[in-house]
């Protein structure tokens, strides 16, 4: 058996007053990744109060779907308003919680912004400013344990995303923003199906996977997108801010040439 | 080719200690573990340092170099300039006995609390019966090396002394996960352990462990997020966690 020093001996680390003893850049990854997020938090914000988010037939990702009677005929989702007229604030609102809480909770998204925002830690090997630490094993950071739930929804924002690239592209003549919804709509997709808890829906939680072939399968290709969910991460979020961005400058004239 | 090398070097006892300067030959092909060992030959004969096999496969030689949790072994002079300072110091989680030295007890404390395999009753070795896909997932985790980088990075208990005893750290994040996954282990308890007697929930998922690995194993994807998953499924279903408290709290 392993011999293990008994206490009383020498119970102190090596003394090393620095923060860290790295070289390289280290903070460079955080910070890149703090202004990334918060300019994503400042776009959402702008977009979600702007009001000319639909043009025929494109609608901004922000917006949609679009559940009430504000929205413009053809903007609203199977023609459908469940929130009647009695709404009149912006309609992204309406949905925001469930991307937002989606990504909020992403076992991605916790490390970029714990290591950026609340340098816990910065980089590794570097000293985190806090002088307590319960990580995610009490309120509120426990509650990061419904992300499977986010996961769920996730799947209904994704189908609806896909849903309008679809009517874009049915739509005659195609233009150049049926294309970048297109290719939101997919990233969105990767990003999504590429979850841990979707990981763990599918076959994760068992342990004999040949007994399970199908759901077998389906894991080692959650796992194949799974190894990329930074990647998609980024991509999905800058194609998200692109293609509403886009949409919103179609729709107030700013982008006008043909096949805009 | 060979040329002059500027190091620092953490020299002490017990934690009492100092970056030492030294000024020392450096020849191609050669790695840090090969520099501390001229330094030992020429210029500090009592420094301490422990190695074994020179091959990057007994994780004895795990050392802080640059600031970065390294295997001396393996760490090539090649990838420094050679105007750049090298600093080497000792893993900074745990205890000192000297110089690079440290005392690991730690881990092997950690490592007795989690119970063995534990198969069914019945089934003696060599009746049990595996597809290659049912145990491939463990098989990644057998790589491990022991030289518990990854305990040594996770700022857990690198930043906070206190929460040594609440938490084993990823070492044994992985160990837990490879039985647990294991088609024949039938340990009871193992998800309720993990995240209580050790502490998966400390853990924010900032993938250090997973950066320093010498093996490339993918900590955090393939242990501790599965694990944080499953950990889900019987203790923190929202909707059964809520109904719990309400309930409690209504008493
Ligand atoms: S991912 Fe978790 S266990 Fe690994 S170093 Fe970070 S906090 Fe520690
Ligand atoms: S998991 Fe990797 S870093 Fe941790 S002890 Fe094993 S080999 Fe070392
Ligand atoms: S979306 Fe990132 S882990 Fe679920
Ligand atoms: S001496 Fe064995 S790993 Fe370096």
């Amino acid at each position: 058996m392993t011999q293990t020093t008994p206490d009383p001996v020498r119970r102190q680390r090596a003394q090393v007053k620095v923060r860290t003893l790295r070289t390289d850049r280290w903070w460079l990854a955080p910070l890149l990744t703090f202004l990334g997020l918060s300019s994503f938090l400042v776009y959402g914000v702008w977009a979600i109060l702007d009001t000319s988010y639909f043009v025929d037939p494109y609608i901004a990702p922000f917006s949609s779907p679009c559940l009430a009677t504000s929205c413009p005929e053809g903007a609203r989702f199977l023609g459908w308003a469940p929130f009647g007229d009695w709404y009149t604030l912006p309609p992204g609102l309406l949905i925001l919680g469930l991307p937002g809480g989606f990504r909020l909770t992403c076992y991605y998204y916790r490390k970029s912004y714990y290591r950026s925002f609340w340098l816990s830690p910065a980089a590794c090997a570097v000293q985190e400013p806090h002088g307590k630490y319960t990580g995610e094993t009490r309120f509120p950071l426990i509650v990061q344990n419904v992300h499977r739930y986010f996961f769920y929804f996730a799947i209904l924002i994704g189908g609806v995303l896909t849903y309008d690239a679809i009517l874009a592209l049915i739509h005659k003549p195609i233009g150049l923003g049926t294309w970048i919804l297109v290719l939101n709509a997919v990233l969105i997709l990767g990003y999504t199906f590429g979850c841990h808890s979707c990981r763990h829906i599918t076959a994760g939680r068992l342990n004999h996977f040949s007994r399970h072939p199908v759901r077998y399968r389906a894991w080692t290709f959650v796992s194949k997108l799974n190894a990329r969910h930074q990647q998609l991460a980024w991509a999905s979020m800058f194609s998200v801010m692109g293609a509403d961005l886009y949409v919103r400058l179609v729709a107030k004239g700013i982008i006008a040439f043909p096949f805009a | 080719m060979s040329y002059k090398a500027k190091f620092k070097v953490w020299r002490g006892e017990g934690g009492e200690g100092k970056l030492e300067d030294f000024t020392i030959e450096v020849n191609e092909g050669e790695v840090v573990l090969d520099i501390i060992h001229r330094l030992q030959a020429t210029q500090a004969p009592d420094l301490a340092v422990r190695w074994n096999c020179k091959a990057g496969k007994c994780g004895s030689c795990s050392m802080e170099i640059n600031g970065k949790p390294r295997l001396g072994c393996m760490t090539r002079m090649s990838t420094f300039s050679e105007d750049e300072t090298i600093t080497v110091t000792p893993m900074r989680t745990f205890p000192v006995i000297k110089d690079l030295v440290t005392d690991v007890s730690y881990n092997y404390e950690k490592a007795r609390e989690v119970p063995s395999f534990t198969p069914p009753e019945g089934v003696r070795p060599g009746e049990y019966r595996m597809q290659q896909v049912d145990v491939q997932r463990g098989q990644e985790f057998r790589k491990c090396i022991e030289c518990f980088m990854c305990n040594n990075v996770c700022h857990v208990i690198r930043d906070h002394e206190e929460n040594k005893p609440a938490f084993s750290g990823p070492r044994f994040f992985i160990r837990i996960a490879e039985l647990d996954m294991h088609p024949y282990d039938v340990a009871p308890d193992r998800k309720e352990t993990a995240q209580g007697e050790h502490g998966l929930g400390y853990c924010n998922i900032t993938k250090c462990c997973t950066e320093v690995c010498p093996e490339h194993i993918k900590i955090t994807d393939n242990a501790i997020i599965p694990m944080k998953e499953r950990v889900v499924d019987t203790k923190y279903d929202p909707l059964v966690w809520l109904g719990n408290k309400i309930f409690k709290r209504s008493k």
